[in-house]
This record gives structure tokens, C-alpha cells and sequence, in this order.
């Protein structure tokens, strides 16, 4: 009987993802600011299923993201031009790090949690801007492009046209986007939500919760890392900053700023930031301190963020 | 016959704090042992060493016959023994549909699955819908249970360590801050678990209209240790515990 009401939100957003290559153009953008957006719109969805669904802030985020970006471009530049096994590279390169890290670091909770996934997204940073001969060090990765892709007979010139390149990461955007959706409606979705909600209550209903935080963590980072390996594709380019903790806080508050108790919120943070960065940032250099203001009036005056309001505006 | 819970002995260090020392206590099956006490007597230390959210500092804990000392609070769980808190643990921004489903499935192993399949599906809500019966909570099971009153959440909490199929079932002051009508309608559902589905319950508590409306046996505790022990007409005669606890006879 709710069905219809209840998806319609999702069709909008759906509505609004596909159209964005013409609707982007008439509010001042271009294409490729469009697959920025959706890109760190994965990456804030991927950052929230663990922080708004399991209720565990990590700060250190970037360092999956990054290591999805040097997966891809690494790939792409020593071993194969596929942007395929690229992408694969990548996302197998930050998965496997969260697997390690987050085994080692579920035990922990609250700030301490969050310090320490900081401190080690800074070892992955140093190691990349460190290492010049294979990662180019402070300026980049450079001299390497995506390849077109070939699906059979089928080719798709994701290399040349910005608008094909912009479906390729929508459609890989769509899967990740209803895989994390239909975890989340899962019974092991739902733990995750009796998690975040109570940790000790969850324990004595007998759920093993450092194991569900240690999946959670890393279905998190690999979405993540696969959120980084486009980013990469899209620039033909990355660099140390795609693995520095300021590009953590970000996602962090592109999930808060679009309201992390709703499955779009970050996405709709993500657009915001995005849009602001490419806007204000021509004009002048001090665009943080606008998006800072913009956050905090956003965290005083609307906590559950910007959808957490639309939403409150529609049921009530 | 064994006994389903057996403690031996069991002291619980905190640095120089002596927070249970050297209590023992035996729960038949069946029973409903109540443990008594004044506040800061070490009650709920007790409870926690029983459950696993600590091992103690020494002496055993055997639960049907095996050592269980060792064990984790998931493991704990999983051989039958639920608690509830003395501060209502539940899962206040979901529904009591949603709180009690969690608890059903986590008890069937699904907390892992991906999806259910119809017939475990079925399975699930209806078990969830029985549970919720249980307690009179089925007119509210779309409310987010934060919203509810203290009684209603306390019968959720209660309802989901049920939902774990218990074979002991420990409630840390399952009455505490309630109004009388509250405490007698937690007061009656208790006295229905115990007495028709015949489920062994420790139960801690300060209201002595419960504790002597409810419990076969009583442990009395004061500064961690333990001070006496017998059926409810024992302890109430008992010179030492009225001494330390009803308060002296002038």
C-alpha cells in the first residue's frame, strides 16, 4: 500500500543521476563535474554504511579511496591497458588492506577507533608520496590513461567521450548503490543496525559484533576503493591527496552534511560539496571556509542533515 | 541431579575494590533465585560474571555441569543463558518489531544471512508475532521503542532475551523506577514464565513485594560477599540479614 510513497524518492534520485549530463550544464557545470559527483557519491555511501548503518566513525576512509585510485592507475601504467582489470586492481587493493587493518583494529571503539584509522591511512599516504620511483611521489602518477572498454563486440569509448565515461561510473555506481541497499535490508543488515543502536544488547542477544564490524568495515572500504579507482579513471591522474586524512574528513562530511540516517543523504552532501568546491574555489581560494560554515550551520540547525529535514517536512 | 547454574567460589577484583568475594551459589533447574542485597553489594558484578561481560578474578562458574568460566558472553549465550540490564538495553531508534526480530533471528543464526528464505522467513515473524504476544506488546510492534513508557521497554527487553530460547534467564532489577501498576504487570509476566513454561530465572531486586510474591530461593548479599541463603520464610526470620538489610528490630 506505501509502496508507490516509498519509492518515489528513490526514482527521483534515479530520475535526477541519469539526467545530471544535461541538467549539470544549466546550473554552470560540465560533464566531468558530473562524474565527480557521483563518484564521491559512492565514496560518501560506501564511508556511511558503516558510520550512519553500524554507527562507527572511521576518519581514515581516504586511504581505501587511495588505494583504489593507485590500484587502477598502477594497473594501468605498469601491467595492462585494461580499464577493467584497472578497476579490479584497485578495488582488490583497498579491500585487502581493510581486511588486514580492520582486523586489527575492531576491538577499538569511539575516538580511539576513528585515531587509529587515521594513523593508518597516514602510512599509506607517506609510503605513495614518499615512494617517487613507482608512485611518482608528491606530483603524481602521471602518463597513463583509461582504455576503452570491449565487452565482446561490444565497445564503449569510455577514453574519449566524457558523457559514455559518465554512464560507465553511474552504472558501477547503480550496482554498488543497490548491493549496499539490499545488505542493509538483510537480517545482517539489520544487525548492523542493532549494533549502532545498542552494542551491549547486541552482544547478549549472542551476535559475535567485532566479526559484523570487521565485515561491515570492510564491504565499506571496498566500495570505497572502488569509489577511488573511478576517481582515478575520471582525472587520468591521481596523487598523495587521493590517501590524505583531509579527503577522510571530507567524505565525513558529505555523509553528515546529506544526513547519514538516510540511504541518499551522502550522496546528496556529496553534489553539495562537490558542487561548492568547483564553484566557489574559481572565485576564491578560502572555498573551505565557506563548506565549513555551511557544515556547521548544518550540524547546529539541522542535525540529521539535509534529507533528514526534507524528510521530517514529507511525513509530518 | 546438577544443578543449572553452579558458582564456586567466584571473587571479582577491581585494582583494590573487592567487588564479589568468594560467593557461591547453586540454581536448581526450575527455580526462581531471587539475589538480594543493599546497593553497592556487589549484585550486578555478579550478574556480570555469570553472563561474561568479565571473566572474575578467580573461583569457577559451571553451567549445566560445564566449565563455563572462560567462555565469552556470545558463547555464554548460545548454551542458554540471557540477561536483561539494570538500565533497559535495547535498540531505541528501531520498532519493537524490529527489536524483537533481531533477537529471533540472531537466535536461529541468520544474523549473517544475506536473505531469508520464504519458509525461514515465515518462520521468523511468526516466532517474532508469538513473542510479542507474549507480553501485550503486539498492538505496539510498529512504535519505535524508545517512544514507549519504562514498562513497555522493559517487557521488549524481556521479550528478546526470551526470543534467545533461554535456559537461564538473569533480570538485573527488571522493576527498578516503576510505577506500582507497571511493576505488577513485569511482576505477572515473570510469574508466568516461571510457572508455565517452567524457565529457571535469577532475578535481582530491590521491591521485597516482588522478591516474596515471586522467588523459591533467595541469596542475600552485603559488600560483596555473600551473607545468607534459603526460601523466602528462612530469610525473612533470618537475624544477620535483617540486621544488615530490613533494618534492626528496635
Amino acid at each position: 500500500m506505501r509502496a508507490l510513497p516509498r519509492r518515489a524518492p528513490d526514482l527521483l534520485v534515479w530520475a535526477l543521476l541519469i539526467a545530471m549530463p544535461w541538467w549539470m550544464p544549466a546550473i554552470g557545470g560540465y560533464t566531468e563535474l558530473a562524474s565527480r559527483v557521483v563518484v564521491m557519491g559512492l565514496a560518501a555511501l560506501a564511508l556511511n554504511f558503516l558510520l550512519g548503518y553500524t554507527g562507527v566513525l572511521s576518519f581514515g576512509h581516504a586511504a581505501y579511496f587511495g588505494l583504489g585510485a593507485y590500484g587502477a592507475a598502477m594497473t594501468l601504467k605498469y601491467l595492462a591497458p585494461s580499464t577493467g582489470l584497472a578497476i579490479v586492481v584497485g578495488v582488490v587493493a583497498g579491500t585487502a588492506a581493510a581486511l588486514l587493518i580492520g582486523a586489527l583494529i575492531v576491538k577499538l571503539r569511539g575516538v580511539y577507533f576513528a585515531m587509529v584509522t587515521i594513523a593508518f591511512g597516514q602510512v599509506f599516504y607517506f609510503v605513495t608520496f614518499r615512494w617517487n620511483s613507482v608512485t611518482g611521489g608528491d606530483d603524481g602518477l602521471t602518463g597513463w590513461s583509461r582504455q576503452p572498454l570491449r565487452l565482446g563486440p561490444l565497445a564503449l569509448d569510455i577514453q574519449h567521450g566524457e558523457r559514455t565515461f559518465y554512464y560507465f561510473a553511474l552504472a558501477l555506481f547503480a550496482l554498488a548503490a543497490a548491493g549496499m541497499a539490499a545488505l542493509l535490508r538483510s537480517p545482517f543488515g539489520r544487525t548492523l543496525l542493532a549494533i549502532r543502536e545498542n552494542e551491549r544488547r547486541a552482544r547478549f542477544l549472542g551476535i559475535p559484533v567485532e566479526r559484523h564490524l570487521w565485515f561491515s568495515f570492510v564491504i565499506s572500504c571496498l566500495f570505497t576503493s572502488l569509489a577511488g579507482a573511478l576517481f582515478a579513471l575520471l582525472n587520468n591522474f591521481t596523487d598523495p591527496r587521493a590517501l590524505r586524512w583531509d579527503l577522510s574528513g571530507n567524505f565525513v562530511i558529505m555523509a553528515v552534511l546529506g544526513g547519514m540516517r538516510s540511504f541518499w543523504g551522502p550522496l546528496v552532501g556529496a553534489g553539495v560539496f562537490v558542487l561548492l568546491q568547483d564553484f566557489i574555489s574559481t572565485r576564491t581560494q578560502n572555498w573551505m571556509s565557506l563548506v565549513g560554515a555551511i557544515f556547521v550551520l548544518v550540524v547546529l540547525f539541522f542535525p540529521r542533515g539535509v534529507l533528514g529535514v526534507v524528510r521530517r517536512r514529507t511525513t509530518a | 541431579m546438577t544443578s543449572l547454574l553452579a558458582v564456586d567460589n567466584v571473587t571479582q577484583r577491581f585494582g583494590r575494590l573487592v567487588a564479589v568475594n568468594g560467593v557461591s551459589m547453586l540454581v536448581e533447574p526450575g527455580e526462581l533465585h531471587a539475589v538480594i542485597g543493599p546497593n553497592g553489594a556487589g549484585k550486578t558484578t555478579f550478574f556480570n560474571l555469570v553472563s561474561g561481560l568479565f571473566p572474575p578474578t578467580s573461583g569457577r562458574i559451571y553451567f549445566d555441569g560445564q566449565d563455563i568460566t572462560a567462555l565469552a558472553a556470545h558463547q555464554r549465550v548460545a548454551l542458554g543463558i540471557a540477561r536483561t540490564f539494570q538500565v533497559t538495553e535495547i535498540f531505541p531508534e528501531l520498532t519493537v518489531n524490529e527489536n524483537v526480530r533481531i533477537a529471533v533471528e540472531a537466535t536461529c543464526g541468520h544474523h549473517l544471512r544475506l536473505f531469508l528464505p520464504r519458509r525461514l522467513e515465515a518462520e521468523v515473524r511468526e516466532r517474532t508475532r508469538e513473542l510479542l504476544d507474549t507480553a501485550g506488546l503486539a498492538g505496539k510492534s510498529d512504535r519505535l521503542v524508545g517512544e514507549l513508557s519504562h514498562g513497555d521497554q522493559r517487557a521488549t527487553e524481556i521479550v528478546m532475551s526470551l526470543a534467545l530460547e533461554p535456559r537461564l534467564l538473569l533480570l538485573d532489577e527488571p522493576t527498578a523506577g516503576m510505577s506500582d501498576q507497571e511493576t505488577y504487570a513485569i511482576a505477572q509476566l515473570i510469574r508466568r514464565l516461571h510457572r508455565e513454561r517452567r524457565l529457571t530465572i535469577v532475578l535481582i531486586e530491590h521491591d521485597m513485594r516482588v522478591i516474596f510474591h515471586l522467588a523459591d530461593r533467595i541469596t542475600v548479599m552485603a559488600e560483596g560477599a555473600l551473607l545468607a541463603q534459603g526460601s523466602p520464610d528462612e530469610i525473612g526470620r533470618d537475624e544477620s540479614v535483617q540486621a544488615a538489610y530490613l533494618g534492626s528490630p528496635r
